[in-house]
């Protein structure tokens, strides 16, 4: 019997696929989350737009929140640690949270170095922009990936932007030669075998979702157009008017991501939308998705 | 010979591929009309609390049901094999009540007791490598459940007529003799209606 094989952690993340992830901040909010038919929570003490609006140092959550979040929900916790945080990793692990995310949403605590994943028996998911950084934390351990997007913003163009980038630098690389993989694993600082797989697999060996900036059903649905295999909504839903009903339109239109007309139909009369902001008034570092390379 | 995968979450493409391994052709479910096309039919791992919303959302739970008072087989890994079943302890509602099981969810523990081991499989020569993820178990099977595999004292797969169920993901090993079993069933079934 073995636990923490990179098998059962992959696998984790696969049973994930097709559905929504969703932010939550305290019990309360989960169980709307898991009625809504939301795949697994991530529980943190404030969403990424509010991160924003504070400012300051952003940690890992206060381990209160997380155990009642454990408490009240049946479906998957996940938490977020900060870049290279090794501590709050192994404090958040020690809870019995499902998945850890080593996420740029929180303020890092290593400029250089990520995690070392892999002697965690808990599986982690890394935000990555390119290839190059998906592949470096896919080395390190991470058995699931995420656009970065740009979080708390309500803006989807740099989901769109990294999941574009990396599905065309994966279909350049199954165009390669054998011979011509080195030199581009080379180029992209990540180690040759890892690329290999790529090149032969035609995507990467692990669970590939959006995040950073959905803010509505089509959004959703968009991002599983472009190929994501599930979604991430932070601010989106517990910053909507009415987040019971907004996250039930999310993850309807998840599943059914072709079905224009129910897209159509659970976009009715949603409120408002969180209100956004517009990429190009963010200063550079005020970009969460530069954190981590 | 088509064998659907139920596609509104979760692992489809995993058993899609297994599927087809086994000569069969492997077809994603998502709407209702699509039983027609099919003989037998593969609910896959993913959440059951998400998956038994959406069933239940676009009239699967009818559907499935009367898919399986024609005979038609049916297979569950983890989060199917929850939705299938009669009884989930606790007091959680139960959702296509079809197999005379009674399955506790989570039964291992959370994502970090989740493991994998080799274990035998009634009807199936050498052991499978089982992978389990914060899988169910069986707690209590009616007269007419034939306990195929057993763990630790626990019962993780089983079948009843066209019924099929375990707690571990086949579909996450190269090892696709569970899904040829089923699609035997599948076989079977299809030879004995002509």
């Amino acid at each position: 019997m073995e636990t923490g094989t990179s098998r059962v952690k992959r696998g984790m993340a696969e049973m994930q696929k097709g559905g929504v992830i969703m932010d939550v901040m305290n019990a309360e909010q989960a169980k709307i989350a898991e009625a809504a038919g939301a795949v697994a929570v991530m529980a943190l003490e404030r969403v990424p737009s509010d991160i924003r609006a504070a400012g300051g140092v952003a940690r890992m959550a206060d381990p209160t929140i997380v155990e009642e979040v454990l408490k009240v929900v049946s479906i998957p916790v996940m938490a977020k640690a900060r870049i290279g945080h090794y501590v709050e990793a192994k404090v958040l692990e020690s809870l019995g949270v499902d998945y850890l995310d080593e996420s740029e949403v929180l303020t890092p605590a290593d400029e250089v170095f990520h995690i070392d994943k892999r002697e965690f028996t808990v599986p982690f998911v890394c935000g990555a922009k390119d290839l190059g950084e998906a592949l470096r934390r896919i080395n390190e351990g991470a058995s699931m990936i995420r656009t970065k997007g740009e979080p708390g913003t309500g803006n989807i163009v740099e989901a769109v932007r990294h999941m574009r980038f990396i599905n065309s630098q994966i279909r350049k690389v199954t165009g390669l030669s054998k011979d011509e993989l080195y030199n581009e694993a080379k180029t992209l600082g990540v180690p040759y075998e890892l690329l290999l797989e790529v090149h032969e697999l035609g995507k990467l060996p692990v669970v590939n979702f959006a995040a950073g900036g959905v803010a509505t059903p089509a959004d959703a649905a968009l991002m599983m157009h472009l190929g994501a295999d599930g979604v991430f909504v932070g601010s989106g839903i517990f910053k909507s008017d009415n987040p019971e009903k907004f996250a039930r339109a999310i993850v309807e239109a998840t599943t059914h991501f072709t079905d224009y007309k129910l897209i159509a139909e659970v976009s009715k009369n949603l409120g408002t939308p969180m209100k956004g902001i517009d990429i190009a008034t963010l200063t550079p570092a005020e970009r969460m998705s530069e954190r981590g390379r | 010979m088509n064998i659907g995968v139920l596609a509104l979450q979760g692992a489809v493409t995993e058993h899609i591929i297994s599927i087809e391994k086994t000569g069969a052709q492997g077809l994603p479910v998502k709407r209702v009309e699509q039983l027609e096309e099919i003989q037998g039919l593969i609910i896959p791992g993913g959440e059951s609390t998400t998956i038994g919303k959406l069933m239940r959302k676009y009239g699967f739970i009818e559907a499935i049901r009367n898919f399986s008072n024609q005979g038609k087989p049916i297979f569950g890994t983890c989060a199917g094999m929850i939705v299938l079943a009669k009884r989930i302890a606790g007091d959680e509602a139960a959702h296509l009540e079809l197999m005379d099981i009674t399955v506790a969810r989570n039964a291992f523990g959370r994502q970090r007791e989740s493991f994998e081991c080799d274990l035998d499989v009634k009807g199936i020569n050498e052991p499978v490598r089982a992978v389990f993820i914060r899988a169910p178990l069986i707690s209590e099977v009616g007269p007419g459940v034939d306990v195929l595999t057993v763990y630790n004292n626990e019962i993780v797969t089983a079948r009843q007529d066209n019924l099929l169920v375990s707690s571990f993901h086949p579909e996450l090993t190269d090892d696709y003799r569970l899904h040829q079993y089923f699609a035997d069933m599948v076989e079977a079934r299809a030879a004995a209606k002509q």
